[in-house]
């Protein structure tokens, strides 16, 4: 990782890491090898972060937050056990180590989620880089600096305030002496300093101060995505590796009962792996796996149940018919019985949501190489130390033996938790005796991986003669508990979250529950505010103490000429607005749809979203997170459900799962919050909980039709 | 029954024995090694796999490679000249056109062919050329910046008008606390 790659403007910029191991298979002592002897710099973690960790024990030796080598070249590698799957992570944790190291960006190497390489910082999700894993970065850099700075000082006999770092030089400017970090990293005494953990209480560059994070960094490794040389998960290559299929039950539940292996097994080439329940092909090509596959499967004989399992169709009353009840549901604040039975007018609507897939471009993908007894797996998923535990579970072997690797990769938007891909890869390696490579099809990550849940969200509320909210009571079925609470100021409040009986698996997604939670609220209070006569930014804002909320909302309103537009909204043309708050961020966006009655179509044709999620850590990757947020927003707003009957999916393929596309863009105004004041956070998922709702308040502007699930019928709204 | 197949690729004549009816982007990612070309989908409806055949935006995971027997292919590792990337390529960078970057190859391919087509495209043109690849990260916004980049339209982010402009504004608040 000391190496450069050129590039075309002429700058050098580190290899990017993800070439690590893939290509130049470094083995921990090699990796040292590599970086010389430069210096180790190891955080301690203090506080209750280390009380967490403590209690989710998954490891002893989760006492290192963070490393830093520096290299006697001068360049720097940076170690995060975070994963970088088109989020940004790499730019950021880079910007973070160079601001305190106070070195160029691109002097700075991040290794990333090699579980032989870096520290445990759990899995990718949930917005949870920017506050939990930048700092001890950062921490990690600024100890750096420091202590590089008191051994200039002591050196030269001077006070370390007066010295001055600057691009990885530390000077006194009173004698015009300098010296590097890479001079200082070739010290004896400096590396033993260096081993000492450190305090991570350290100062960090206050916002102010800010030169590397704050800026727009484009993502060090761009430079390989444009011409192709990144190698993704797919996209790794071990010598003597084959391509494997897995044959799949023809629905949710179905049992294998037999199956003729002969055709397949006299295929040339072609190793068939049956064990458990798992039966697989591989062979030196893919086609040919794929080949051993379809002869087999042809053959193959299914238990299925009779039982009738839920459809598409069906699926809103079955999760409300299984949902679990017996825990009462508490009042948040006031009492909602007193709340209803004060209120002049009340309201009750239900809100649902499909089960959506996530379809990150790159389905799942792993290669599994046995050597000795070690297994090294390259794979596209969020986890990697999640990833070896199970992959060490399977096999019974120690974690300390199983090596996991995840290259930078092609999305994941929370579907890409599970390292599925890597564990089939793993067995089949295993059995074949030959590296593995398991690509999933695009058909079978509709099919297999996990969905974002459908939901039913009940919801109801209660004005008073004057037109306030008095009363809100609201409940979610099966999707979770993400922004739950509304965020507007009412005295009866009572809200839950309950389970119900999934027919599909389903997990994370971006902003998970968050989004229908968000479309419910966002939804109903529009309802509300048109019981009320209220204009919908009025009625939000005489409820809205929120002054975070509050603010972003004004500005997506003026910056879209809300007042003014909302007047002069036609049959055919509607605004409608929408805000919110999660993981730390507060989000409003207005936008205007045309409706064609005829087609029954929706057309969003412009969003304004502000977002404000603390002080910006890089504008241009936060520009592109909202600007994709709000693009796939309009995916589950108007299009996107899975379909399936008696465990099958009936839409596994682009052809029939309709995904946002350049014909569906929008004009675009991005309303970036700058807010220094508070730490920052994450901004990768909240900007996508206001866009459905915005959308569907602008039909409702326009039709006087309320769509209440996401996707939005069109249909509901055809006129002939 | 296999056949021979002689590809030009990015420049140097290959030639591979295989059966006809396999995927050309199995070929090149297999055979060629060159894993540039993505699969997205199969199904000829994402546009990762896009490589130029004859100079065609072709997709090549629905190609069978007897198709592209006497042919020439640029895929996404043909397009730099050495250490001097092409403008689209430059351009992407510029307008920083890519998140997780898996549809970047073919979003580039794609766009080279339209340019050379089309040097000054209008956003409908674009967005016609471009409406086959699918994109899940970034929406769409900088890319459609990144190709009116390359066609010289000098503002990487047009004002506030056409289909997919953007405007991105950061403010910094006076929030109260
Ligand atoms: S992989 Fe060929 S179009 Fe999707
Ligand atoms: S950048 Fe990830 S799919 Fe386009």
């Amino acid at each position: 990782m000391t190496d450069t790659t050129a590039i075309g403007n002429g700058l050098r910029r580190p290899m990017p890491s993800s070439d690590v191991g893939a290509e130049h298979e470094l083995t921990r002592r090699t990796f040292i090898q590599l970086l010389g002897t430069g210096l180790v710099i190891t955080v301690t973690q203090t506080g209750a972060l280390a009380q967490r960790r403590e209690r989710g024990a998954q490891r002893a030796d989760t006492t290192l937050l963070a490393r830093l080598y520096l290299n006697h070249d001068g360049t720097i590698a940076a170690l995060s056990g975070k994963v970088e799957e088109g989020q940004g992570a790499r730019a950021q944790l880079s910007q973070a180590a160079a601001e305190e190291l106070r070195v160029p960006v691109d002097q700075v190497c991040l290794i990333m989620a090699d579980t032989d390489q870096v520290p445990d910082d759990g899995i990718t999700a949930g917005s949870r880089t920017t506050p939990q894993n930048v700092p001890p970065m950062r921490q990690a850099a600024a100890t750096a600096r420091e202590l590089l700075t008191r051994f200039a000082a002591d050196r030269w006999q001077v006070e370390a305030s007066s010295l001055e770092v600057r691009d990885g030089t530390i000077t006194h400017a009173a004698t015009g002496r300098q010296l590097t970090y890479a001079d200082l990293a070739k010290s004896k005494e400096v590396a033993d300093a260096f081993q000492q953990p450190v305090d991570a209480d350290i100062a960090l560059t206050a916002v102010s101060g800010w030169r590397v994070l704050g800026s727009p960094v484009l993502r060090p490794n761009a430079i390989d995505l444009v011409t192709g040389a990144h190698r993704f998960p797919s996209d790794i290559v071990r010598p003597q590796m084959l391509y494997g299929r897995v044959l799949r039950p023809p629905a949710y539940g179905a049992k294998l009962e037999s199956i003729d292996l002969s055709a397949a097994r006299s295929m040339p080439g072609v190793v068939v792996v049956q064990e458990d329940d798992l039966v697989g092909f591989a062979a030196p090509a893919l086609f040919q796996a794929s080949a051993a596959l379809e002869a087999a499967a042809r053959t193959a004989t299914w238990t299925t149940s009779d039982a009738r399992q839920p459809s598409h169709q069906t699926i809103h009353a079955h999760l409300k018919e299984r949902a679990q009840t017996g825990r009462g549901r508490a009042d948040v604040r006031g009492s909602i019985e007193q709340g209803l039975a004060a209120a002049a007018t009340t309201l009750r609507e239900t809100y649902t949501l499909a089960y959506i897939q996530h379809v990150p471009m790159e389905p799942r993908a792993a290669v599994a190489e046995w050597t000795d007894d070690k297994l090294t797996v390259w794979a596209g998923c969020d986890g990697p130390f999640r990833a070896r535990s199970d992959l060490a579970r399977l096999f019974g072997i120690p974690a300390e033996r199983v090596r996991v690797i995840i290259p930078d990769m092609g999305g994941g938007f929370g579907g890409k938790h599970s390292p599925d891909a890597a564990l089939e890869a793993a067995r089949m390696a295993k059995a074949a005796g030959r590296p593995v490579c398991v690509r999933w099809t695009r058909a079978e990550e509709f099919t297999w991986a996990y969905f974002r849940p459908a939901a039913v969200i009940e919801c109801a509320g209660g004005l008073d003669a004057a037109g306030a909210l008095i009363a809100w009571d609201f409940t979610n079925i099966n999707a979770g508990g993400a922004a739950l609470d509304t965020p507007y100021d009412v005295p009866h409040v009572r809200v839950s979250s309950v389970g119900s009986d999934s027919p599909l698996s389903q997990g994370a997604y971006r902003c998970l529950a968050a989004t229908g939670n968000n479309f419910a609220r966002e939804s109903f209070m529009d309802e509300l505010a048109a019981a009320a006569g209220v204009d919908p930014l009025d009625f939000r804002l005489a409820h809205l103490t929120n002054q975070r909320i509050r603010s972003v909302l004004e500005q997506a309103a003026t910056q879209f000429g809300w007042s003014a537009r909302r007047r002069s909204v036609t049959p055919e043309l509607g605004v409608g607005l929408a805000c919110g708050t999660e993981k730390g961020s507060v989000v409003a966006a207005c936008v205007e749809v045309a409706v064609d009655r005829e087609r029954g179509e929706i057309r969003v044709n412009e969003v304004c979203e502000a977002f404000e999620c603390g002080p910006i850590q890089n504008p241009a990757n936060l520009t592109s997170q909202v600007q994709g947020c709000i693009v796939m927003g309009m995916g589950g707003a108007l299009w996107e459900e899975v379909q399936f009957e008696n465990g099958q999916m009936l839409n596994p393929s682009f052809a029939a799962y309709r995904v946002p596309r350049f014909r569906d863009i929008p004009r675009i105004d991005v309303q970036l919050v700058n807010n220094t004041e508070i730490p920052s956070a994450g901004g990768g998922e909240t900007p996508i909980i206001a866009i459905a709702p915005a959308i569907g308040n602008a039909v409702f502007a326009a039709t006087g039709i309320r769509l209440r699930s996401m996707p939005m019928p069109g249909g509901a709204l055809k006129q002939t | 029954m296999d056949v021979a197949v002689t590809l030009r690729v990015n420049g140097v004549a290959r030639s591979v024995t295989t059966d006809p009816d396999r995927p050309l982007l199995d070929v090149l990612r297999e055979e060629f090694q060159l894993t540039g070309t993505k699969h997205g989908c199969g199904e000829g409806r994402c546009g990762a796999c896009t490589v130029l055949l004859d100079g065609h935006p072709t997709l090549s995971c629905v190609t069978a490679v007897s198709a592209a027997h006497d042919k020439t292919i640029t895929t996404i590792e043909g397009l730099a000249e050495g250490e001097t990337l092409h403008p689209v390529q430059e351009a992407f960078l510029e307008a920083g056109a890519m998140q997780c970057g898996y549809c970047t190859p073919g979003m580039i391919l794609s766009a080279v062919a339209l340019l050379r087509e089309k040097p000054a495209p209008t956003d409908d043109e674009i967005v016609t050329a471009m409406n086959g690849h699918i994109c899940r990260c970034n929406g769409y916004v900088k890319i459609l910046s990144a190709i009116r980049l390359a066609a010289g339209g000098g503002e990487g982010e047009a004002r506030l008008g056409g289909r997919g402009s953007c405007r991105a504004v950061i403010r910094t608040s006076n929030i109260e606390h």
